[in-house]
């Protein structure tokens, strides 16, 4: 057992459904008890989707144990290709159905069903959250993908790329996806199928029209692509275009592949991530020492960025998946810096403890610990929270993905600079915490020094008794001084000259909206 | 998957038919509950026995809670604890020491059963008796399970307060009359009750639970509990079993409800009525001003509850009597009538209940109803949206202080909201 109280991935069926629900007119039956829909609520909340994920679950109770799991879970299977009529249909089972022996794909196999069924088998106690994408993904494109479709004429078209990996809930691929297609279209090259992420069954069965693959996320794009590699014979590109420097190899290892000229798209400078770099307002930036956790793939990209681009020190260096791990300790090495290969968040707490970096680099978990530890923090890479899928375009990847990773990272270090400027002023007259605002005149605030949120507003003959000002600390902070200030002028309005208990909550009935 | 059975209720005494149905639910399961849970119980600790899923399920509805040290957590099944029990067993000593080193602050522990160790029957109730003889006395070991497969959202609440009530020390027959009031309810909710049961005059008033666990109230013969949620069945059921008697009343939502509860409660402890209704009456015309500013916004509107967390029937009642909103479907995960009597008689004739869930099947008679209002959960919130469809996320409504005479107001705004914003946007 290990004792956790967070978890960097979910456990393997999220991974698929994550490949399902990017995908259209795929269907995941999932065989799972009461309350694994918890899941739902990562696409429709954090990624912000309109639609269910396309997730169906066969919800089992403990009075189904031992006797009609098997046949919920094929009433279910009829069931979905009746209402969603999907083009393909995954089946597979959650951590608790793994334990009771049903044999889902046996189950539908037996059916007959008029669609092609696709087995997933995800051990839950073994793997985790991508495994279990990339193999979905993976399982997917070997049923699906046609073995007679082959690459056209090259010389009647342009070269044609599948790009792998993207999913829903994934770390900004919505917007990796516009601005790699953008990058391709400049240099010469189409691309043939996106997928998972926006593919439908018929896009899988074309992938072997392409001349090469690119993996966008390894992670999640690996296992397909090597199937593609060797069923298809489709070269792989594995660079991963994140930062000025590796954007530039990809294009490079691109243009070599498909015998393109990448150096007219070379010269273009299409990033200002160099400039923005060289210019003098940066200086300050030089040899900040910044630790680095995520995922593989997006830690070591990052780390190159901050060594190369932004010329930043690394001091720390890790991934939470050791699928990875490789990629990790050999850029660790590089850097001379010891790797991290840990899904135990407190170790990462530790290790950063240790560090003592000016900036850290992470997850939405390593936000946290250097929020706790007074640091500056970028996100780089998943776990994220909603606000990491925002409506504006930020990619990380390919040339305005650098300028995004320019702003993201030095916007806290100003911000940090800022604080610390105000905290070293902290006892200077102007900017006290009794100061106030320089605005509003050397008086502004006299009044403040107490706790400002059980004083009176005005100067009115009010006063609060002292078992009304209790229940108004109760109130969160954030809403207290609203409650205070219409309690006043409740009892002002109405002759009261001590605000009791009963005060508050007139008032608070009274302007009640 | 089943066809909907509509069963006559007419026979059993109350209003309306109920559709039954199984199939698909979009819920949560009760492990959930630790997360308001944990809140309120300052001196415990709840740790899942469960897998990957159980932590993942936790950290995605702790949201970010999850970061203030909090006392909840997961001992993460892996693949070499499926291989024997005795092993297990093992592993959960030397997770529970492992817990209690880093945080000695902590007075009981919660081992709390998951889908994963039921199914392999590993046995938590053993495993915290033996490490409740370990840790005797500084730490109390207790379990419950918050499986899937067992429990629906909140009724992990009722589980683990179950688990306290042979906790409860013994009150003996000749002792004075007490009043628990039985569900977690925001510390703020519980003050505005006692004040309220001390100005009745009912002065022996206890929680369960209390802020610690440590405080637990006494029970005996001369007991009386009120529930102050409707999703207690198994711990009225032992309180009872204890001899304790249960004070039935409707749940304290709204003007009607709260002023209901507090009569039940007074007429157990024999206090002149007229002198409650003089103690109540500031707090009613209070509620009643409040509630008046959200009557225009709510009345004649129309209100579909999808099951989540038993709390659909009380509510509905009160959005029905004291807002005006018409009822379509009232959704609940489980009905429990003996609970629920009162209740169900205060509703509106001829509303549709539903119990249980096949949530496509559901969903078909929300868009062909497209009431105002839906009330559901947060998978199926947005994607209602998108049709067009206003919706109230339901969780809300366990998180937030909603009972009483002061939260009356705040309560019909949680509703009115959804229509506000759906009216003041022009994109």
């Amino acid at each position: 057992m290990q004792l956790s109280v967070w978890t960097y991935e979910g456990p393997p069926h999220v991974g698929a459904m994550r490949v399902a629900t990017g995908m259209k007119g795929i269907h995941y039956l999932l065989h799972s008890p009461q309350g694994d829909t918890y899941a739902d609520l990562l696409f429709t909340m954090i990624e912000r989707r309109g639609q269910r994920p396309p997730v169906t679950y066969t919800t089992f109770q403990a009075r189904d144990l031992g006797k009609d799991t098997s046949q919920l879970f094929q009433d279910a299977a009829l069931d979905v290709v009746e209402r969603f009529a999907p083009d393909a249909l995954l089946v597979g089972a959650s951590c608790t159905a793994e334990l009771i022996q049903d044999d889902p794909a046996g189950l539908v196999e037996k059916m007959g069903l008029p669609i092609p069924v696709i087995p997933l088998e995800l051990p839950s106690y073994q793997r985790k959250e991508h495994w279990g994408a990339a193999e979905t993904f993976y399982q997917i494109v070997r049923t699906l993908a046609d073995k007679t479709r082959t690459p056209s004429d090259p010389a009647t078209r342009r070269p044609l790329a599948n790009l792998l990996g993207p999913t829903a809930l994934g770390f900004r691929h919505r917007d990796d996806i516009i601005e790699v297609t953008g990058l391709l279209a400049k240099l010469g090259v189409d691309v043939n199928v996106v997928a998972p992420l926006g593919a439908c069954a018929a896009d899988v069965a074309r992938l072997g029209e392409a001349d090469f693959n690119i993996v966008m996320y390894p992670e999640t794009g690996d296992l397909a692509a090597d199937y593609l590699k060797r069923e298809f014979g489709q070269p792989i590109v594995r660079t991963v275009p994140i930062g000025v420097g590796a954007t530039q190899d990809f294009i490079r290892e691109i243009a070599d592949l498909a015998q393109l000229d990448p150096a007219p798209l070379l010269a273009e400078g299409l990033s200002r991530l160099s400039w923005w770099s060289r210019s003098v307002d940066s200086n300050y930036l030089t040899g900040k020492r910044v630790f680095i956790f995520g995922d593989g793939t997006h830690a070591v990209a990052a780390a190159r960025v901050a060594h190369e681009e932004l010329g930043f020190k690394v001091v720390g260096l890790g991934c939470y998946n050791r699928e990875y791990a490789r990629d990790v300790r050999a850029a660790a090495k590089k850097y001379g810096v010891e790797p991290l290969i840990t899904d135990d968040h407190l170790a990462v707490e530790q290790a950063i403890a240790d560090a003592q970096p000016e900036l850290v680099l992470g997850t939405q978990m390593e936000r946290h610990i250097a929020k706790r530890l007074g640091m500056p923090c970028a996100v780089i890479s998943s776990p994220v929270h909603v606000q990491d899928f925002p409506a504006r375009f930020s990619p990380h990847m390919g040339f305005e993905g650098a300028n995004v990773l320019f702003d993201d990272w030095v916007h806290p270090l100003v911000m940090g600079l800022e604080e610390h400027l105000l905290t070293m002023f902290s006892d200077d007259f102007e900017f006290n915490d009794g100061a106030g605002p320089s605005h509003l005149g050397p008086h502004a605030g006299q009044n403040a020094a107490s706790d400002p949120a059980i004083k009176p507003a005005n100067d009115t003959e009010t006063v609060w008794s002292e078992d009304a000002e209790r229940e108004l600390k109760k109130i969160p902070f954030f809403v207290r001084g609203k409650a205070r200030k219409n309690t006043e002028n409740f009892a002002a309005e109405h002759g009261v000259t001590t605000i009791e208990l009963a005060t508050l909550y007139e008032a608070k009935a009274h302007y009640a909206r | 998957m089943n066809a909907p059975a509509v069963i006559d209720r007419q026979s059993e005494g109350d209003c309306a038919p109920v559709i039954k149905e199984r199939g698909q639910r979009e819920v949560f399961c009760g492990l959930t509950g630790i997360i308001w849970l944990h809140r309120k119980m300052q001196d415990a600790f709840f740790l899942v026995v469960g897998s990957r899923t159980c932590a993942h399920l936790l950290q995605s509805a702790a949201g970010v809670m999850i970061f203030a040290e909090p006392r909840f957590a997961t001992a993460i099944m892996e693949e070499r604890d499926l291989a024997g029990l005795a092993d297990a067993n093992e592993e959960l000593d030397r997770i529970v020491d492992q817990l209690l080193a880093r945080r000695p602050e902590i007075k009981s522990l919660f081992l709390v059963g998951s889908c994963p160790s039921e199914v392999i029957k590993l046995d938590l109730s053993k495993a915290a008796q033996r490490l409740g003889a370990k840790h005797a006395p500084h730490v109390r070991v207790l379990n419950y399970s918050g499986s899937g497969i067992e429990t629906t959202f909140t009724e992990g609440e009722d589980a683990c307060l179950a688990s306290l009530v042979p906790e409860m020390p013994v009150l003996a027959a000749g002792a004075p009359a007490n009043l628990v009031v039985v569900g977690s309810l925001p510390d703020i909710v519980e003050d505005q009750f006692r004040r309220l049961f001390a100005e009745m005059g009912i002065a022996n008033v206890a929680s369960l639970p209390e802020r610690a666990v440590a405080d637990l109230p006494g029970v005996g013969p001369n007991t009386c509990f009120l529930l102050a949620q409707p999703f207690l069945n198994e711990t009225a059921h032992l309180l009872e079993k204890r001899g304790a008697t249960r004070i039935d009343a409707l749940f304290p939502f709204g003007v009607e409800g709260t002023s209901n509860w507090l009569h039940a409660a007074a007429r157990a402890f024999a206090i002149d009525s007229d002198h409650v209704d003089r103690v109540l009456q500031p707090y009613q015309d209070r509620a009643h001003k409040a509630l008046a500013h959200q009557r225009d916004r709510l009345a004649g509107k129309t209100i579909f509850f999808m099951p989540d967390s038993q709390l659909e029937i009380p509510l509905a009642r009160f959005l029905a009597n004291e807002l005006g909103m018409v009822l379509t479907e009232v959704g609940t995960p489980y009905l429990h009538r003996t609970h629920l009597t009162q209740e169900l008689a205060a509703l509106p004739p001829g509303v549709q209940l539903s119990e249980g869930q096949d949530v496509d099947k559901q969903l078909d008679r929300v868009r062909a109803i497209r009431p105002d209002l839906t009330v559901c959960g947060l998978g199926l919130a947005n994607p209602l949206e998108a049709e067009g469809l206003s919706t109230k996320w339901a969780i809300e409504l366990v998180f937030s202080p909603i009972h009483g005479f002061d939260q009356a107001g705040d309560l019909a705004e949680l509703f009115a909201r959804p229509l506000r914003r759906r009216d003041v946007l022009r994109v």
